[in-house]
C-alpha cells in the first residue's frame, strides 16, 4: 500500500509563503505532523519527534513574520534529520542501544545553520545503526517501511529520511552518505538525494561512521528543494578541519539553465559492462535518461571508469577500519549504556558486546583486521592505493565530460529479509554509488520513473570536485524531462 | 655525593630516554579548552577534550608553532608530518585513541650537546596530545584490583611534545644531564615550563646492560613514573643491577615496561611487551597533514634565542669564566650581567666569582654599571674582597654608586704606609711568632694578617697585608 502523498508542498513554496505571510508555519507543520500521526505507526521513519521544540519554533517565525522581521531562507520548513547529528539536549542514538539515552550538550554544524536559516526541526530519524547498512534492517529499534510498498525497504541507511520526505512528514530531511547512505534510500523512496563534495558541508556534530567518506546531504521532493538545503549548510566551518576553506558551490545558480551543450558521460562500466547485477530496468531507466539528455542537446557517449569496479572491495577495507577507530570510543566510561564486570576491561567488554549489533561488530572485526600489524600493508594500505587509483579515472574522464550519469541503485526497494542473509548480498547495493565518497567527489541521484514493478528508479548524475553547480544543474533538467 | 653505585667491571650501560614536554600553550592541541595545571577536576573539558560523538579536532596553530621551535632548538629537520591514531583502551584516554604523529614526524634528526661535550643524539621529537589523569581507588592503586578509579579529564587534549633519543647514553651523569640540559632549553625557549613535579615534563627511561665491548643492544625494560632528576639516576643504578644480577645468574630480563617506586627505591613489573596491544596506527582522517613552508621555519630560527650551551660558550670563550661557573650563571640566568661587566672592562672570573658566591638570590637591583663599578675599587685594591661583599649585598637590595656606598659604610681604602706600620707594631710586639714566619712557617702567617684584620676592622686588604709581610721577612 502507497502511503505517498499525491503532491506535497515543495519547501521553496512553503519558505516564500511563510515569509510573505500568505501561510503560517505553524499552519504547514501541523500538516506535515498531520500524516506522521496517521501513517507514521506504519512506516517508522522517527526514532523522536520533537512536537513540542517544533511547535515552538514555528511559533516563533510566525511571530517575527507578524512582527515584519526577516525571516531565513528556510523559514517554516518542516525538516528531518537523521539521528547520527547532535542535537542539544535531544537524544541521539545512532539506532543503536549503545547510545541509547545519549543527550548530546551541543549541536551539529548543520543544525545550527538550518536554525539560523528559520528551518524547523521535527524529529530525529532512523537508520542502520551506526549507519552501517542500506535497508535500515539493521536499525536496533526496528526497521523504517517504504511509503511506496510497506513490505519493502526504504534502503539505507538514512532509510528514515528518505521515508519521511517521501510520506509527507517533513519537506526535506538531511541524511549522511557514506557509500551511498543518502543516494541509494533517496533511489529506493523515490525522492531526490545529494551527497556533496566532501568538505563541502560541515561534519561537526555528525557522529562518525568513516571520516574519510562520510558527508552530511538533503533529501527532498524536488531539485530545487535539495539546492535550497545544499545552499544553507553547505560552506566552511572553522570546526572541522577538513572543511573546504573556499566559499562552496552554489547549487541553486544554474536549475533553469538546461543542458544544451554539456558534456555528459554513461559510466559503462555501471551499465552492464563490468559490474554484475544490476537490474535490466535499472538499466534501461538510465539508458533512457542519458536518451532524453541527449534529445535535450546534451552530448552523451558513453565512458570507461575500470577501476570502479575495485571500488567496493576498497571501501570495504577503508570504511571499516575508520569505523573500527572512531566507534572504540563507546566503551560505557562516560555517556550511555554501561553493562557493569569484574574490572574496566571486562566493563568494556560486557558493554559493547551487549551494545553493538551484529553488523556493527562485523565491520568493527574487520576494520580492526585491517590495520593490524603484518595485514596493514596488505589490506588498508593497498585499498588507499585503488582509492586513489580510482580518483585518477574520474580526474581523466572529466577532461572529456562535464558530469557522468549511472544507475543509483542496482535494483528497486526489496523486501524485508531478501539480503540480510548474506551480508556481502547487502553489500553491492552501494556499487554505483560508493566510487564517489572514494573519491570525496560529489553526486546526486534523482527520480526518474518506474522499473517493472511499479516502483521508483533512481539515475545518479556525478560530478568532479565542487562541480555542484553543474551537478544541480544537470539533475533539474532530467527532472524536468521526467 | 653520587647515589648511584658503579657498575660492576665489565659491564656497560644502555639507556634511550623517552622526554614528554607539556607545552605552555594557552589552550588544548584541539579545543579551546585552557591548558591549565591544578584546576577543578573535569571544569576545562568540551565535547572535544571529552570525545563525545560527532567531535572533532582543530589544530593549535601555536602548538605546532611551538613544537618546530623546540625542534630547531635540538638541531632537528623540521618535516611535513602526518597526524596519527593510535588506538587502544584506556579509561583516562576519551576516544580511546590517541592523536600523535607515527611515521612522519614533525621533527628528526636532532642533538643534544651537554656542557662536557657529549652529545646525545635525538631521533624525533613528535606532537601528540596527552590523556586525562586516573585515580584507582583501592587495591594497589595500580587499574587491576581496584575498587573504582575517578577519571580527571583536564589533561585530556593538552599538548605534548616527545623527544626520543637513541640508545647512546652510557653514563647515568650523562643521564641527568641530558635531561636537566633539555629542561633547560624548554625554559630558554619558553615552550615549557618543565616542572617535572607537576609532570609538565616526564621522563621514560629504556634501559639494558651489555659486556664492554659490545655493540648488541640486549633486551631493554622501560621505566615510567620518574618524576625527578634525581629519581633518573636511582631508577637507572636499579633497572642496571637488576638485569647484571639477572644475567650472573644465567637469567635475563624479560622486555617489559616497569614503574619506578620512589619511595621503595625499586621498580615494579608493569604491562609486559610481549602480550602489548597492536595499536593499529593509521592516518587520523580528521584532520590535515602538517607541511610547514621554508619560510615559516628561518622565521622560527631567526627568533630563537640563544640557547644555554652556546651562552655558556660565550662566558668561558669570551668573559674567561671555568666551566663549572660558567653552568651555573647559565642556570641561574645571570650570564647576561657576566657578560655586560665584563663589556664594561670587568674581570670575568671575578665577576662569575661573586655571583656565583655572594648573588645566589638573584643580583636585585645591581645594574651593570653599579656591579662594573665596584669590581673596578676592588681590583684596584680600593676595597677588600670582604668589603666588596659587603657594598654587593647593598647594591643587591638598594641599588645605588658602590663608591658613595663604600664611603657611607667607611670603607675607606688604607694606604700602604699606614699598613706597614701596623705590621711593624706587630713584629715587634710578637718576636716568637716573627721568627718562625721568617723561618718559613706559614701557619703563623694566619695569625699576623688575622691580628691586622682585628687593628682595622677588616678594612686592610688582604693581599696587600701578605706582600708588607712577605717584603719585611725577605728583608
Amino acid at each position: 500500500m502507497s502511503l505517498v502523498p499525491e503532491s506535497p508542498q515543495s519547501a521553496t513554496a512553503i519558505a516564500a509563503a511563510v515569509a510573505a505571510g500568505e501561510q503560517s508555519a505553524r499552519s504547514i507543520l501541523d500538516a506535515h505532523v498531520a500524516r506522521v500521526d496517521q501513517t507514521e505507526s506504519e512506516i517508522h521513519a522517527f526514532n523522536h519527534i520533537m512536537r513540542e521544540q517544533a511547535m515552538a519554533s514555528a511559533d516563533e517565525i510566525d511571530r517575527r513574520v507578524a512582527a515584519g522581521e526577516p525571516v531565513g531562507p528556510m523559514a517554516g520548513v518542516p525538516v528531518a534529520l537523521k539521528d547520527n547529528m547532535c542535537t542539544r539536549g535531544v537524544p541521539t542514538t545512532c539506532s543503536s542501544r549503545i547510545l541509547e539515552g545519549w543527550e548530546p550538550p551541543y549541536n551539529a554544524t548543520v543544525v545550527e545553520r538550518l536554525a539560523a536559516a528559520d528551518a524547523v526541526v521535527v524529529g530525529k530519524t532512523n537508520l542502520d545503526e551506526f549507519a552501517m547498512g542500506s535497508s535500515t534492517e539493521n536499525s536496533a529499534f526496528g526497521p523504517t517501511r517504504n511509503p511506496h510498498d510497506t513490505s519493502r525497504v526504504p534502503g539505507g541507511s538514512s532509510g528514515g529520511s528518505a521515508a519521511a520526505v517521501a510520506a509527507g512528514f517533513a519537506a526535506v530531511a538531511l541524511g549522511s552518505d557514506t557509500g551511498g547512505s543518502i543516494r541509494q534510500p533517496a533511489a529506493l523512496c523515490g525522492v531526490v538525494g545529494v551527497k556533496p563534495t566532501y568538505g563541502a558541508v560541515s561534519r561537526y556534530g555528525l557522529i562518525a561512521f568513516a571520516s574519510s567518506l562520510d558527508q552530511i546531504g538533503p533529501f527532498a521532493h524536488t531539485v530545487a528543494d535539495a539546492a535550497l538545503v545544499h545552499d544553507t549548510i553547505s560552506g566552511h566551518d572553522p570546526l572541522d578541519s577538513t572543511s573546504i576553506p573556499s566559499a562552496a558551490a552554489s547549487a541553486s545558480s544554474d536549475l533553469a539553465r538546461g543542458v544544451e551543450g554539456l558534456r555528459i558521460g554513461l559510466i559503462s562500466e555501471m551499465m552492464g559492462d563490468g559490474i554484475e547485477g544490476i537490474a535490466p530496468d535499472v538499466l534501461a531507466r538510465t539508458q533512457a535518461a542519458a536518451d532524453a539528455l541527449g534529445a535535450a542537446g546534451a552530448h552523451v557517449s558513453p565512458v570507461s571508469i575500470p577501476a570502479a569496479i575495485y571500488g567496493l572491495s576498497a571501501y570495504y577495507l577503508v570504511a571499516p577500519a575508520e569505523a573500527s577507530s572512531n566507534l572504540s570510543r563507546y566503551d560505557g566510561v562516560r555517556y550511555g549504556q554501561r553493562v557493569d564486570g569484574a574490572n574496566v576491561a571486562q566493563m568494556n567488554t560486557a558493554t559493547r558486546t551487549s551494545g553493538f549489533g551484529e553488523e556493527v561488530k562485523r565491520r568493527i572485526m574487520l576494520g580492526t583486521y585491517a590495520l593490524s600489524a603484518g595485514y596493514y600493508d596488505a589490506y588498508y594500505g593497498k585499498a588507499q592505493k585503488v582509492r586513489t587509483l580510482i580518483l585518477e579515472n574520474f580526474d581523466k574522464a572529466y577532461e572529456d565530460f562535464d558530469v557522468l550519469l549511472s544507475p543509483t541503485s542496482p535494483c528497486t526497494a526489496f523486501p524485508f529479509g531478501d539480503k540480510t542473509a548474506d551480508p556481502m548480498t547487502m553489500y553491492v547495493n552501494d556499487v554505483c554509488t560508493i566510487p564517489s565518497n572514494l573519491t570525496g567527489h560529489p553526486a546526486m541521484s534523482v527520480p526518474f520513473g518506474v522499473g517493472s514493478d511499479g516502483l521508483p528508479v533512481g539515475v545518479q548524475v556525478l560530478a568532479p570536485a565542487q562541480g555542484e553547480t553543474v551537478m544541480f544543474r544537470v539533475a533539474a533538467a532530467l527532472e524536468a524531462l521526467r | 655525593m653520587s647515589e648511584e653505585r658503579d657498575l660492576p667491571d665489565g659491564w656497560e650501560l644502555v639507556v634511550g630516554l623517552e622526554v614528554h614536554v607539556e607545552l605552555g600553550t594557552a589552550t588544548k592541541l584541539f579545543c579551546g579548552c585552557p591548558n591549565q595545571f591544578g584546576s577543578e577536576p573535569n571544569t576545562n573539558v568540551c565535547p572535544t577534550c571529552l570525545g563525545l560523538p560527532g567531535s572533532l579536532p582543530v589544530l593549535n596553530a601555536t602548538a605546532i608553532d611551538y613544537a618546530m621551535r623546540l625542534g630547531r632548538a635540538l638541531g632537528c629537520d623540521v618535516n611535513p608530518s602526518v597526524f596519527a591514531r593510535k588506538n587502544y583502551f584506556y579509561p583516562d584516554m576519551p576516544k580511546d585513541y590517541q592523536v600523535t604523529q607515527y611515521g612522519l614526524p614533525t621533527n628528526t634528526d636532532g642533538r643534544l650537546e651537554l656542557a662536557d661535550g657529549f652529545v646525545v643524539i635525538i631521533e624525533r621529537a613528535h606532537i601528540e596530545e596527552d590523556t586525562g589523569k586516573s585515580t584507582h581507588v583501592g587495591g594497589d592503586g595500580r587499574i587491576s584490583g581496584a575498587d573504582y578509579s575517578l577519571v580527571d579529564y583536564n589533561r585530556a587534549g593538552v599538548p605534548l611534545v616527545e623527544i626520543v633519543t637513541a640508545p647512546v647514553i652510557h653514563t647515568i651523569e650523562h643521564a641527568k644531564s641530558y635531561v636537566a640540559e633539555l629542561r633547560d632549553i624548554l625554559l630558554a625557549t619558553g615552550v615549557s615550563d618543565a616542572k617535572m613535579e607537576e609532570g609538565s615534563m616526564r621522563a621514560d627511561a629504556n634501559v639494558s646492560v651489555r659486556p664492554v665491548g659490545s655493540d648488541a643492544l640486549r633486551t631493554r625494560c622501560e621505566i615510567k613514573n620518574i618524576n625527578s632528576i634525581r629519581s633518573i639516576g636511582r631508577a637507572i643504578d636499579y633497572e642496571a643491577h637488576r638485569h647484571i644480577d639477572l644475567y650472573n645468574n644465567g637469567d635475563a630480563p624479560r622486555q617489559e615496561t616497569r614503574h619506578w617506586d620512589e619511595a621503595a627505591g625499586r621498580s615494579r613489573p608493569g604491562r609486559s611487551k610481549e602480550d602489548a596491544e597492536d595499536y593499529r596506527y593509521f592516518a587520523e582522517p580528521d584532520l590535515l597533514p602538517l607541511d610547514p613552508t621554508p619560510e615559516a621555519v628561518a622565521a622560527i630560527d631567526a627568533a630563537m634565542p640563544t640557547l644555554p650551551q652556546a651562552r655558556r660558550a660565550a662566558l668561558v670563550d669570551v668573559a674567561g669564566v671555568d666551566a663549572r661557573d660558567a653552568a651555573l650563571l647559565v642556570e641561574r640566568g645571570q650570564d647576561e650581567l657576566a657578560l655586560a661587566v665584563v663589556q664594561a672592562g670587568a674581570n670575568g672570573e671575578s665577576a662569575a666569582k661573586h655571583l656565583t658566591n655572594n648573588l645566589a638570590d638573584g643580583a636585585g637591583a645591581l645594574t651593570v654599571a653599579a656591579f662594573a663599578g665596584l669590581l673596578a675599587l676592588e681590583s684596584a685594591g680600593k676595597l677588600s674582597s670582604t668589603q666588596a661583599k659587603t657594598v654587593l649585598g647593598v647594591l643587591a637590595a638598594s641599588g645605588g654608586d658602590p663608591a658613595a656606598i663604600a664611603a657611607g659604610l667607611g670603607f675607606e681604602a688604607m694606604d700602604t704606609a699606614e699598613l706597614e706600620l701596623l705590621v711593624d707594631q706587630l713584629i715587634t710586639d710578637h718576636p716568637v711568632e716573627w721568627g718562625r714566619f721568617t723561618e718559613g712557617d706559614k701557619k703563623v702567617q694566619g695569625f699576623f694578617v688575622g691580628q691586622i684584620m682585628k687593628a682595622t676592622k677588616g678594612q686592610a686588604d688582604g693581599k696587600v697585608v701578605n706582600q708588607v709581610l712577605n717584603a719585611r721577612a725577605a728583608g
